[in-house]
């Protein structure tokens, strides 16, 4: 073989340095196309949207007709499946989380419950549906409530909380145990006072990821059975029912519901464009709860970096 | 001390024994319940199919061409809904995948720490947007879009569907490619610089090899997102059942047909009740087949190094 010239040399460096740059280009064309679609999407919705940011909107109940419409019913709905999704997922999430780090056996039963959160955390969300379906709404009779929407969502995200509780439980190194042992700590003590306060923002991190996914949930809430076309709230506890009665402490967890993404699916799904305005409204603010949630997330995960030197 | 009888000290500590086994058995019942989920999920699904196993054959579920379950002339061909979940994940990997590792590997090869500080949130929120907004997006925006530059699309179609099923699943796929990127040593891309390789030909003719099942277990997973998916589909195909293996048509995927029937009142225990779940086994099973190759490819390259 001829040996190149150093003229030939510098051709193929620059050649090769040339590729580079437009790759290096093209990476960041694809990134940029990422960031404009979600930009693209918050500006539509909030230009589209733009003339229902009333506080009649937040105050009003569904209606037949646009310019009357709200998403009253769907807010509340929102938070309270929240509020229940968190109450079950979160105490669940973390011990098992704890288990699997800190107190697990390395045997074959260990082995079929994390090879089952993996599994689990891929089943398509709307499987989950289906089994809401058969097991929460028929079997245990708890019907098309915010009960069932609320431990569905908790279902679905605990794949999430545990793996989030495992990495930052990991984090924390044996010295930390060791300590806590040698002074006569039993392991529980260890994991109470020690592991999973050190490991707090990692989880939080991890719950507040999950409850933004959980809050964008269509497709589980739908097969359940949730309404779209809500006029009232669920009764408040201790306040008097219609009937004369007065509602119980525990009364609204088995009320019909609806929520954020029904209310936008409904409107999405209606021919009448007057309505398309009321979905880019809604769509708007459930976008804003999702970011400020992952936005939360990220800031924490940064303080996080940022604070912590064992 | 007379025997039998136990000191204090002693039987504190049998107390908070018994309080450790107590709390390590409660802890262990919070991780079995993930177990008892799927089991659940097994269950729930196989005894209604069952049900509805006992009036239509098997085989006619397999091969029927058409999907009418609640017309007075039933036919129940769940290829007609597989289609449709098939064509609209092909789509969508179309526009991930070349995205996606495009992505991969300027994040894992070129980029610095300052951009992939920035980058990383930026995939991380383009993933966690709900997915009825994508829905929203791919009808009322995607779909005029793309209609200007393909007059003949219709206002319902797995491809405008299918297209932004891709934008959801481009952050699940750039993540996970670039971490089977990132374990591939840094030895072997130093080999190739010693070599004078560019940072693109390394890239390409060292890394990606190296990396080769890391990169087929993030598309395999990749396409059991997009055969899950349901609210995109339920929005912006359409519900019409079609068997068809044209993107530019509506259709119905099995995803979308679940959520079309939830959405009516079907009493509990009707065939039209016991087709969803019919429908939600074949979903799961499909899911199922492409995770556990997935999963597979992935553990093959982790023990590679």
């Amino acid at each position: 073989m001829k040996p190149l010239t150093t003229e030939e040399i510098r051709a193929v460096i620059a050649r090769g340095k040339l590729k580079d740059t437009l790759f290096k280009a093209l990476g960041i064309l694809c990134l940029a196309f990422g960031l404009f679609v979600i930009v693209a999407l918050i500006l539509d919705m909030a230009i589209k949207g733009s003339e229902r940011f009333t506080l009649d909107f937040f105050l009003n109940f569904a209606s037949r007709r646009a310019a009357q419409a709200g998403i009253l019913s769907a807010w509340v709905g929102s938070l309270l499946v929240m509020f229940v999704t968190a109450l079950a997922a979160v105490p669940l999430g973390v011990a098992a989380g704890v288990y699997l780090e800190e107190y697990a056996p390395r045997n074959w039963m260990t082995q079929v419950i994390e090879i089952n959160i993996a599994n689990l955390a891929a089943v398509p969300s709307i499987v989950y549906g289906l089994l809401a379906l058969g097991i929460f709404v028929y079997q245990f009779g708890f019907g098309q409530s915010i009960l069932s929407a609320g431990l569905t969502l908790a279902l679905l995200i605990l794949p999430i909380i545990i793996v989030a509780t495992r990495e930052a439980i990991r984090a924390i190194p044996a010295m930390i145990r060791e300590g806590s042992m040698a002074v006569g700590a039993t392991r529980w003590q260890t994991c109470r006072y020690h592991i999973i306060p050190y490991a707090m923002p990692g989880i939080l991190t991890g719950v507040i990821i999950g409850l933004a996914r959980a809050i964008g949930e269509t497709a589980p809430i739908i097969t359940i059975g949730a309404l779209t076309f809500i006029a009232f709230l669920p009764p408040a506890p201790l306040t008097a029912l219609p009937d004369g009665g007065t509602a119980g402490l525990f009364d609204w967890v088995t009320a019909p519901f609806t929520v954020m993404p029904i209310q936008i699916f409904n409107w999405t799904s209606r021919p009448d464009p007057a309505f398309e305005i009321n979905a880019a409204a809604a769509g708007f603010v459930l976008m804003a709860m999702v970011l400020a949630m992952n936005a939360l997330a990220i800031w924490l995960r940064y303080r996080m970096r940022k604070n912590i030197k064992w | 001390m007379t025997p039998g009888r136990v000191s204090p000290r002693l039987s504190h500590n049998a107390m908070r024994h018994w309080n450790e086994r107590l709390i390590e058995a409660v802890l262990f019942l919070a991780a079995a319940l993930s177990v008892l989920t799927t089991l659940g999920i097994v269950y729930i699904l196989v005894s209604e199919s069952i049900h509805f196993f006992a009036r239509i054959s098997i085989v006619d579920f397999l091969t029927d061409t058409q999907w009418t379950p609640l017309f007075d002339d039933a036919h129940f061909g769940i290829m007609v809904l597989v289609s449709g979940t098939l064509v609209s994940s092909l789509v969508a990997l179309l526009v991930a995948i070349p995205v996606g590792t495009t992505i991969a590997i300027y994040l894992s090869e070129f980029a610095g720490s300052r951009v992939r500080e920035i980058a990383k949130p930026i995939l991380e929120l383009l993933g966690g947007i709900p997915t009825i907004v994508y829905g929203y997006f791919a009808l009322l925006v995607v779909t005029p879009i793309l209609q200007v530059l393909l007059p003949n699309l219709p206002g319902f179609s797995l491809l405008s569907a299918g297209f932004v099923m891709g934008i959801m699943i481009v952050p699940y796929i750039a993540s996970l490619s670039e971490d089977a990127m990132r374990a591939v040593p840094m030895s072997l891309r130093e080999g190739a610089y010693a070599m004078g390789s560019s940072r693109l030909y390394t890239a390409i003719h060292v890394v990606i090899p190296a990396a080769l099942s890391g990169l087929a277990a993030s598309y395999v997973l990749a396409v059991s997102r997009a055969v899950g998916e349901t609210m995109i589909l339920a929005v912006a195909a359409g519900m019409q059942p079609n068997l068809t293996w044209n993107p530019m048509e509506p259709a119905a995927t099995i995803t979308s047909y679940i959520v079309q029937v939830a959405l009516g009142d079907l009493p509990h225990g009707s065939i039209g009740y016991q087709t969803i779940f019919a429908a939600g086994l074949t979903l799961l099973l499909i899911t199922l087949m492409f995770n556990i190759v997935g999963q597979w490819l992935r553990a093959k390259y982790k023990e590679n190094y």
